[in-house]
Protein backbone atom coordinates (compact mmCIF):
# COMPACT_ATOMS: atom_id res chain seq x y z
CA UNK A 1 0.00 0.00 0.00
CA UNK A 2 1.24 3.38 -0.64
CA UNK A 3 0.17 6.28 1.70
CA UNK A 4 0.50 9.85 0.81
CA UNK A 5 -0.32 12.95 2.34
CA UNK A 6 -3.76 14.63 0.53
CA UNK A 7 -3.68 16.79 -1.85
CA UNK A 8 -3.80 20.11 -0.39
CA UNK A 9 -2.54 19.64 3.07
CA UNK A 10 0.93 20.88 3.53
CA UNK A 11 3.81 18.66 3.28
CA UNK A 12 6.67 19.68 5.33
CA UNK A 13 8.91 16.73 4.81
CA UNK A 14 8.14 16.98 0.85
CA UNK A 15 9.05 20.38 0.64
CA UNK A 16 12.23 20.01 2.80
CA UNK A 17 13.32 17.20 0.42
CA UNK A 18 12.34 19.59 -2.56
CA UNK A 19 14.55 22.32 -1.16
CA UNK A 20 17.77 19.68 -0.31
CA UNK A 21 18.09 18.63 -3.96
CA UNK A 22 18.77 21.61 -5.87
CA UNK A 23 21.35 21.95 -3.28
CA UNK A 24 22.92 18.44 -4.93
CA UNK A 25 22.45 19.91 -8.26
CA UNK A 26 19.74 18.35 -9.14
CA UNK A 27 17.46 20.97 -10.79
CA UNK A 28 14.09 21.48 -12.04
CA UNK A 29 12.39 19.41 -9.33
CA UNK A 30 8.99 20.07 -8.34
CA UNK A 31 5.80 18.54 -6.49
CA UNK A 32 8.16 16.25 -3.60
CA UNK A 33 5.82 14.74 -1.50
CA UNK A 34 6.96 11.79 1.36
CA UNK A 35 4.80 9.27 1.87
CA UNK A 36 5.03 5.67 2.96
CA UNK A 37 5.24 2.21 1.28
CA UNK A 38 3.81 -0.95 3.32
CA UNK A 39 4.80 -4.12 2.31
CA UNK A 40 2.76 -7.79 3.47
CA UNK A 41 1.30 -10.64 2.23
CA UNK A 42 -2.26 -11.20 2.90
CA UNK A 43 -5.17 -14.11 1.94
CA UNK A 44 -7.40 -12.51 1.39
CA UNK A 45 -7.06 -9.04 -0.73
CA UNK A 46 -10.43 -7.60 -0.29
CA UNK A 47 -9.59 -7.03 3.24
CA UNK A 48 -6.95 -4.75 2.10
CA UNK A 49 -9.06 -1.35 1.75
CA UNK A 50 -10.64 -1.98 5.08
CA UNK A 51 -6.84 -2.15 6.69
CA UNK A 52 -5.91 0.86 5.15
CA UNK A 53 -8.77 2.73 6.44
CA UNK A 54 -8.76 1.41 9.96
CA UNK A 55 -5.03 1.88 10.67
CA UNK A 56 -2.32 1.80 7.62
CA UNK A 57 -3.65 5.69 6.63
CA UNK A 58 -5.51 8.18 8.26
CA UNK A 59 -8.49 8.89 5.66
CA UNK A 60 -8.79 12.24 7.21
CA UNK A 61 -5.05 13.58 5.93
CA UNK A 62 -4.00 10.72 3.77
CA UNK A 63 -4.74 8.81 0.73
CA UNK A 64 -3.58 5.69 -0.27
CA UNK A 65 -3.39 3.00 -3.08
CA UNK A 66 -3.31 -0.47 -2.97
CA UNK A 67 -0.65 -2.06 -5.63
CA UNK A 68 -0.92 -6.08 -6.16
CA UNK A 69 2.13 -7.90 -6.72
CA UNK B 1 -11.89 12.87 42.80
CA UNK B 2 -10.21 10.43 41.46
CA UNK B 3 -8.04 10.54 38.15
CA UNK B 4 -7.08 7.68 36.29
CA UNK B 5 -3.51 8.40 33.97
CA UNK B 6 -2.91 5.42 30.99
CA UNK B 7 0.00 4.12 31.05
CA UNK B 8 1.24 2.94 27.32
CA UNK B 9 4.47 1.63 26.12
CA UNK B 10 6.42 5.07 25.44
CA UNK B 11 4.41 7.16 27.63
CA UNK B 12 7.41 9.43 29.79
CA UNK B 13 4.31 12.36 30.64
CA UNK B 14 2.25 9.81 32.86
CA UNK B 15 3.82 9.95 36.12
CA UNK B 16 3.98 13.74 35.79
CA UNK B 17 0.10 13.82 34.85
CA UNK B 18 -0.30 11.98 38.14
CA UNK B 19 1.82 14.15 40.19
CA UNK B 20 -0.40 17.11 38.67
CA UNK B 21 -3.69 15.10 39.73
CA UNK B 22 -2.83 14.45 42.90
CA UNK B 23 -2.53 18.38 43.56
CA UNK B 24 -6.21 18.32 43.35
CA UNK B 25 -7.61 14.57 43.95
CA UNK B 26 -6.78 10.94 43.93
CA UNK B 27 -4.48 10.06 40.76
CA UNK B 28 -4.01 6.27 39.94
CA UNK B 29 -1.51 5.06 36.80
CA UNK B 30 -3.66 2.61 34.30
CA UNK B 31 -2.19 0.27 32.43
CA UNK B 32 -2.62 0.04 28.11
CA UNK B 33 -3.47 -3.72 28.58
CA UNK B 34 -6.05 -3.51 31.50
CA UNK B 35 -9.73 -3.13 30.85
CA UNK B 36 -10.27 -2.10 34.20
CA UNK B 37 -10.89 2.20 34.68
CA UNK B 38 -10.65 1.72 38.60
CA UNK B 39 -13.64 3.30 39.00
CA UNK B 40 -12.07 6.86 38.31
CA UNK B 41 -14.33 10.21 37.77
CA UNK B 42 -11.60 11.41 35.10
CA UNK B 43 -9.02 9.89 32.65
CA UNK B 44 -5.74 11.38 31.43
CA UNK B 45 -4.49 10.41 28.01
CA UNK B 46 -0.66 11.40 28.94
CA UNK B 47 2.19 13.17 26.46
CA UNK B 48 5.17 10.83 25.18
CA UNK B 49 5.57 8.24 22.25
CA UNK B 50 3.05 5.64 22.88
CA UNK B 51 4.03 2.24 20.73
CA UNK B 52 7.29 4.46 19.64
CA UNK B 53 4.57 6.20 17.71
CA UNK B 54 5.01 3.75 15.03
CA UNK B 55 2.80 3.91 11.33
CA UNK B 56 1.56 7.32 12.78
CA UNK B 57 1.15 9.25 16.02
CA UNK B 58 -1.52 7.87 18.39
CA UNK B 59 -2.36 4.94 15.40
CA UNK B 60 -1.66 1.96 17.32
CA UNK B 61 -2.06 3.09 20.86
CA UNK B 62 -5.67 4.19 20.07
CA UNK B 63 -6.07 -0.06 19.67
CA UNK B 64 -5.01 -0.61 23.63
CA UNK B 65 -7.23 -2.88 25.41
CA UNK B 66 -7.53 0.24 27.34
CA UNK B 67 -8.67 2.15 25.21
CA UNK B 68 -11.66 0.83 24.49
CA UNK B 69 -12.94 1.36 27.84
CA UNK B 70 -11.80 4.91 27.81
CA UNK B 71 -14.12 5.46 24.46
CA UNK B 72 -17.07 4.10 26.18
CA UNK B 73 -16.25 6.49 29.31
CA UNK B 74 -16.38 9.16 27.15
CA UNK B 75 -18.91 8.12 25.63
CA UNK B 76 -21.03 7.81 28.80
CA UNK B 77 -19.96 11.55 29.52
CA UNK B 78 -17.06 11.13 31.23
CA UNK B 79 -14.05 13.48 31.56
CA UNK B 80 -10.97 12.65 29.35
CA UNK B 81 -8.38 14.83 28.76
CA UNK B 82 -5.40 14.41 26.58
CA UNK B 83 -2.32 15.74 26.12
CA UNK B 84 0.40 16.13 23.57
CA UNK B 85 1.15 12.38 22.54
CA UNK B 86 -2.42 11.75 24.60
CA UNK B 87 -4.03 13.66 22.00
CA UNK B 88 -3.14 12.62 19.42
CA UNK B 89 -4.34 9.21 20.28
CA UNK B 90 -7.69 11.08 20.90
CA UNK B 91 -7.94 12.04 17.66
CA UNK B 92 -7.28 8.70 16.23
CA UNK B 93 -9.46 7.62 18.53
CA UNK B 94 -12.49 9.77 16.82
CA UNK B 95 -13.51 11.13 20.65
CA UNK B 96 -12.15 14.13 18.87
CA UNK B 97 -12.02 15.35 15.59
CA UNK B 98 -9.25 16.45 13.24
CA UNK B 99 -5.57 15.02 13.75
CA UNK B 100 -2.34 16.44 14.15
CA UNK B 101 0.55 16.72 11.37
CA UNK B 102 4.28 17.54 11.39
CA UNK B 103 5.30 21.01 12.66
CA UNK B 104 5.67 22.84 9.71
CA UNK B 105 8.67 23.80 10.06
CA UNK B 106 10.23 19.93 10.89
CA UNK B 107 11.68 21.31 14.14
CA UNK B 108 11.11 19.75 17.77
CA UNK B 109 10.04 22.65 19.34
CA UNK B 110 10.07 23.17 23.14
CA UNK B 111 9.38 26.46 25.08
CA UNK B 112 6.79 28.15 27.37
CA UNK B 113 3.74 29.11 25.13
CA UNK B 114 0.22 31.50 26.12
CA UNK B 115 -2.62 29.74 25.07
CA UNK B 116 -6.21 31.75 25.29
CA UNK B 117 -8.77 30.42 26.75
CA UNK B 118 -11.52 30.17 24.08
CA UNK B 119 -14.11 27.63 25.42
CA UNK B 120 -13.97 28.03 29.38
CA UNK B 121 -17.16 25.31 29.29
CA UNK B 122 -15.50 22.03 29.17
CA UNK B 123 -14.77 19.75 31.76
CA UNK B 124 -11.10 20.72 31.77
CA UNK B 125 -11.39 24.24 31.71
CA UNK B 126 -14.44 25.21 33.64
CA UNK B 127 -11.77 26.69 36.45
CA UNK B 128 -10.40 29.30 33.69
CA UNK B 129 -12.30 32.63 32.07
CA UNK B 130 -13.09 33.27 28.66
CA UNK B 131 -10.13 34.88 27.32
CA UNK B 132 -7.81 34.23 30.65
CA UNK B 133 -3.96 33.59 29.18
CA UNK B 134 -2.16 30.43 30.64
CA UNK B 135 1.36 30.00 30.49
CA UNK B 136 2.18 26.05 29.99
CA UNK B 137 5.22 24.31 28.14
CA UNK B 138 4.97 22.59 25.02
CA UNK B 139 7.42 20.34 23.36
CA UNK B 140 6.26 18.03 20.03
CA UNK B 141 7.44 17.85 16.47
CA UNK B 142 3.87 16.70 15.27
CA UNK B 143 1.29 19.04 16.53
CA UNK B 144 0.08 21.14 13.71
CA UNK B 145 -3.26 20.78 14.41
CA UNK B 146 -5.89 20.28 11.54
CA UNK B 147 -9.42 19.33 10.69
CA UNK B 148 -11.36 19.22 7.15
CA UNK B 149 -14.42 22.05 8.55
CA UNK B 150 -12.89 24.71 10.60
CA UNK B 151 -15.92 26.35 10.61
CA UNK B 152 -18.15 24.42 11.44
CA UNK B 153 -15.63 23.38 14.48
CA UNK B 154 -15.78 27.16 15.53
CA UNK B 155 -19.56 27.43 15.52
CA UNK B 156 -19.56 24.55 17.74
CA UNK B 157 -17.47 26.11 20.16
CA UNK B 158 -15.07 22.83 20.01
CA UNK B 159 -11.70 25.43 19.62
CA UNK B 160 -10.92 25.26 23.47
CA UNK B 161 -7.37 26.65 23.61
CA UNK B 162 -5.77 29.28 20.50
CA UNK B 163 -2.09 30.11 20.94
CA UNK B 164 -2.08 33.85 21.65
CA UNK B 165 -0.52 35.79 18.71
CA UNK B 166 2.69 35.29 17.85
CA UNK B 167 3.11 32.12 19.86
CA UNK B 168 2.03 29.27 17.45
CA UNK B 169 4.93 26.93 17.48
CA UNK B 170 3.90 24.42 14.94
CA UNK B 171 1.86 26.13 12.17
CA UNK B 172 -1.52 24.85 13.68
CA UNK B 173 -4.43 25.93 11.63
CA UNK B 174 -6.44 29.04 13.10
CA UNK B 175 -3.43 28.90 16.09
CA UNK B 176 -5.74 26.12 17.60
CA UNK B 177 -3.75 24.49 20.73
CA UNK B 178 -6.56 22.59 22.38
CA UNK B 179 -10.29 21.31 20.95
CA UNK B 180 -13.27 19.37 22.90
CA UNK B 181 -15.66 16.92 21.55
CA UNK B 182 -19.05 18.71 21.02
CA UNK B 183 -20.43 17.70 24.51
CA UNK B 184 -17.04 19.16 25.82
CA UNK B 185 -16.41 16.26 28.10
CA UNK B 186 -13.29 15.15 26.35
CA UNK B 187 -10.43 17.88 25.83
CA UNK B 188 -6.49 17.51 23.78
CA UNK B 189 -4.24 19.90 23.42
CA UNK B 190 -0.26 20.26 22.72
CA UNK B 191 1.23 22.36 25.49
CA UNK B 192 1.83 20.19 29.09
CA UNK B 193 -0.64 21.89 31.69
CA UNK B 194 1.06 19.13 33.77
CA UNK B 195 4.62 20.36 33.60
CA UNK B 196 3.14 24.05 35.00
CA UNK B 197 1.59 23.66 38.35
CA UNK B 198 4.57 24.28 40.52
CA UNK B 199 5.82 27.92 40.07
CA UNK B 200 9.28 26.69 41.66
CA UNK B 201 9.78 24.65 38.06
CA UNK B 202 9.07 26.60 35.40
CA UNK B 203 7.81 29.83 36.44
CA UNK B 204 4.17 28.97 36.20
CA UNK B 205 1.42 26.94 37.70
CA UNK B 206 -1.44 27.61 35.01
CA UNK B 207 -1.42 24.22 34.17
CA UNK B 208 -3.35 23.14 37.54
CA UNK B 209 -6.28 24.78 36.50
CA UNK B 210 -6.99 22.29 34.06
CA UNK B 211 -6.50 19.71 36.73
CA UNK B 212 -9.21 22.04 39.03
CA UNK B 213 -11.19 22.33 36.53
CA UNK B 214 -11.96 18.39 36.46
CA UNK B 215 -12.76 18.40 40.42
CA UNK B 216 -14.95 21.49 40.21
CA UNK B 217 -16.82 19.53 37.69
CA UNK B 218 -17.19 16.50 39.33
CA UNK B 219 -18.18 18.28 43.34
Amino acid sequence: MLIRPKAGILDPQGIAVERALPALGFSGVSNVHVGRLVELDVEDAEQLDAMCRRLLANPLIEDYEILAA
Amino acid sequence: MKFGVIRFPGSCDDVDAQLAASRVGEAVLLWHGDRDLQSVDAVIVPGGFSYGDYLRVGAIARFAPVMEEVIAFARDGGPVLGICNGFQVLCEAGLLPGALLPNDHLRFRCRQVTVEVVNADTAFTRACEPGERLSIPCKHTTGRYYAPDLDRLEANRQVVLRYAPGENPNGAARDIAGVCNEAGNVVGLMPHPEHAVDERVGGSADGLKLFASAAVAHA
